[in-house]
């Protein structure tokens, strides 16, 4: 657990390093301010966060990936990832340490956020109880986003390569589902429906706590890490 | 310290180490010596944990490196090759965050890098522990991946070619400091230079097309290069038969070989291992009145050996691989 949180910290404090964190951070920034300040904070509109985060739940789609890319990718090109798995760490704690410490950073990015919610209940009264559960969702869908990025870069030592793995990988769960929902067969729709991330999304961002969201996420988040460690396991044995 | 058996590794369809089997003893300094391509970084990353060979077994200190992979781990210090660093890092930052990695207490963490700085020559200048990796120079690199490597005090270092890419001054500062090393750890050092590991070890380990070529002191090769002595001589004055029939008959000499140029006759005469037999051939000519134009002996280097049978090998590789082609 102490080795987990030494990862995690390293990790954390990369993305203060690191150019390319603070572009995707302020890009993110400026694109849900964009939304917020032409969309939502209008007279007479509804003093609710719900659009925005709708909007942010898309972007993620993109800006997560951009996140993750470098967790193992940049470590496999530069040969660190030799000091790194000769020490006394298991690959759990390697990638468990890492999805923390992009986690901590995505939050820091979301907290950017609470700033909206603070305009609005100046000029009007916001549900907080509907901000809680739109912020537990955020939460929720970006611990799933980020380790499907973190799965994706254990694939290649190309952080480019790995954050389009991971954009089409997220863009199948939260676009293609939902197109497919729209126009799939009989039973292909239905199943699109339980794969589709925005629909548990949208409760949460309703203000509603569902707890087949809750485990879809965490499940999704759980496979992804899983799946992480066995691909950097196997990067052993080849 | 450590024990290979039968180690072999494939990169898919290319034979990296093939059946090695080698002992480093307790306190031993080990020159792992080979041209690239040899297999030594392959070896050593078998022996960190860092990929499974594909068959033989290796232990280092006492456990297995498949079985008991995080003793192995906590046990060695290990140095890759081009020392790999995080670049946004600071010095102290690294190596605080790898005493973490390797279970050092918080408490102890400090004192535990101060310790390895000033063993590396890193606490000079004042500044160098707060810079950045990526400003470093070969040099400071290297010796931030060894004080790496030395953090947990491990019994066992593997280093992968620590004098690679360091000017004369830094490659004699660091053969000090491997010697000084010996004395504490069991060393194991990776090299495609000769003179660089005959310097520092204590025994070295040649290996050539992911085989061991010859295991030895670096005394007890140099006698197996030697072998034989051999003596070129060139003389006049009689017959070459005769000349030939006998010097052969000089106690310790094999054989002669001879071959005439214009009116001198070259000899030369392979006699037993450890024996000059100059005197005896010059003394020979004087008694006979033979006149005498050259006379020495020849002796092997080791840097002729190491030549030499890098070239065997290679030669052998090249045949398995155009056989099984």
């Amino acid at each position: 657990m102490r080795k987990t949180l030494a990862v995690a910290r390293r990790e954390l404090a990369g993305y203060f390093y690191s150019p390319v964190a603070y572009v995707v951070g302020a890009l993110f920034l400026l694109a849900s301010a964009l939304w917020f300040f032409y969309r939502i904070f209008i007279p007479g509109n509804e003093a609710s966060l719900r659009p925005l985060f709708e909007a942010m739940a898309y972007i993620m789609v993109f800006a997560t990936p951009l996140l993750t890319m470098r967790l193992v990718s940049d470590e496999i090109r530069s040969g660190t990832i030799e000091t790194l798995m000769t020490a006394p760490v298991t690959d759990a704690a390697v990638v468990v340490g890492k999805f923390l410490g992009v986690l901590a950073f995505y939050l820091v990015l979301l907290a950017g956020t609470v700033v909206f919610l603070a305009l609005m209940a100046v000029y009007g009264q916001p549900d907080l109880g509907v901000a809680a559960t739109g912020y537990l969702g955020m939460v929720l869908l970006g611990a799933a986003y980020l380790s499907v990025g973190l799965f994706a870069s254990t694939l290649t030592p190309y952080q480019l390569v790995a954050a389009l793995v991971g954009t089409a990988i997220l863009a199948t769960f939260a676009i293609m589902m939902q197109v497919l929902v729209a126009v799939g067969g009989e039973p292909w729709n239905y199943l699109a429906a339980k794969l589709n991330a925005m629909t548990y999304f949208r409760d949460f961002s309703r203000g509603m706590f569902d707890t087949r969201g809750v485990a879809f996420f965490l499940s999704a988040t759980a496979l992804f890490l899983f799946l992480s460690v066995k691909t950097l396991e196997s990067r052993r044995w080849r | 310290m450590i024990e290979v058996e039968n180690l072999t590794k494939w990169y898919g369809p290319v034979c990296a180490v093939d059946d090695v089997s080698f002992r480093v003893e307790k306190g031993m300094i080990v020159g792992f010596l080979g041209p690239n391509g040899a297999g030594k970084s392959t070896t050593m990353k078998v022996l960190t944990c860092y990929m499974p060979a594909t068959g033989g077994r290796a232990t280092v200190a006492g456990y297995d490196v498949l079985a008991d992979s995080m003793a192995v781990r906590r046990n060695v210090g290990y140095m890759p090759e081009s020392v790999p660093l995080y670049p946004e890092m600071r010095v102290r930052e690294l190596l605080m965050f790898r005493a973490a990695l390797h279970d050092i207490p918080r408490r102890q963490r400090r004192s535990a890098v101060d310790r390895v700085a000033e063993r590396c020559w890193l606490s000079k200048p004042e500044d160098m522990m707060r810079r950045r990796l990526g400003e470093l120079s070969r040099g400071y690199r290297q010796r931030v991946g060894l004080a790496e490597a030395l953090l947990h005090n491990p019994p066992v270092l593997i280093l992968d070619e620590p004098t690679m890419g360091l000017d004369p001054a830094q490659i004699r500062a660091m053969r000090e400091l491997i010697r000084d090393l010996g004395a504490e750890h069991t060393v194991m050092l990776s090299s495609h230079i000769l003179a660089e590991v005959e310097q520092t070890c204590n025994h070295l380990i040649i290996i050539a097309g992911g085989r061991i070529a010859a295991a030895g002191t670096p005394a007890e090769l140099r006698q197996r290069v030697v072998g034989p002595s051999r003596i070129i001589a060139e003389l006049r004055g009689a017959d070459v038969e005769t000349m030939v029939e006998t010097i052969k008959a000089i106690p310790g000499v094999r054989d002669v070989e001879q071959a005439a140029s214009d009116a001198w006759t070259r000899l030369t005469v392979r006699g037993d291992p450890q024996l000059d037999l100059r005197a005896d051939v010059a003394e020979l000519a004087a008694r006979r009145g033979w006149q005498l134009r050259e006379l020495r002996r020849e002796v092997g280097s080791l840097e002729d050996f190491f030549v030499q049978i890098t070239y065997e090998q290679n030669v052998r590789w090249m045949e398995r691989m155009a056989k099984s082609a």
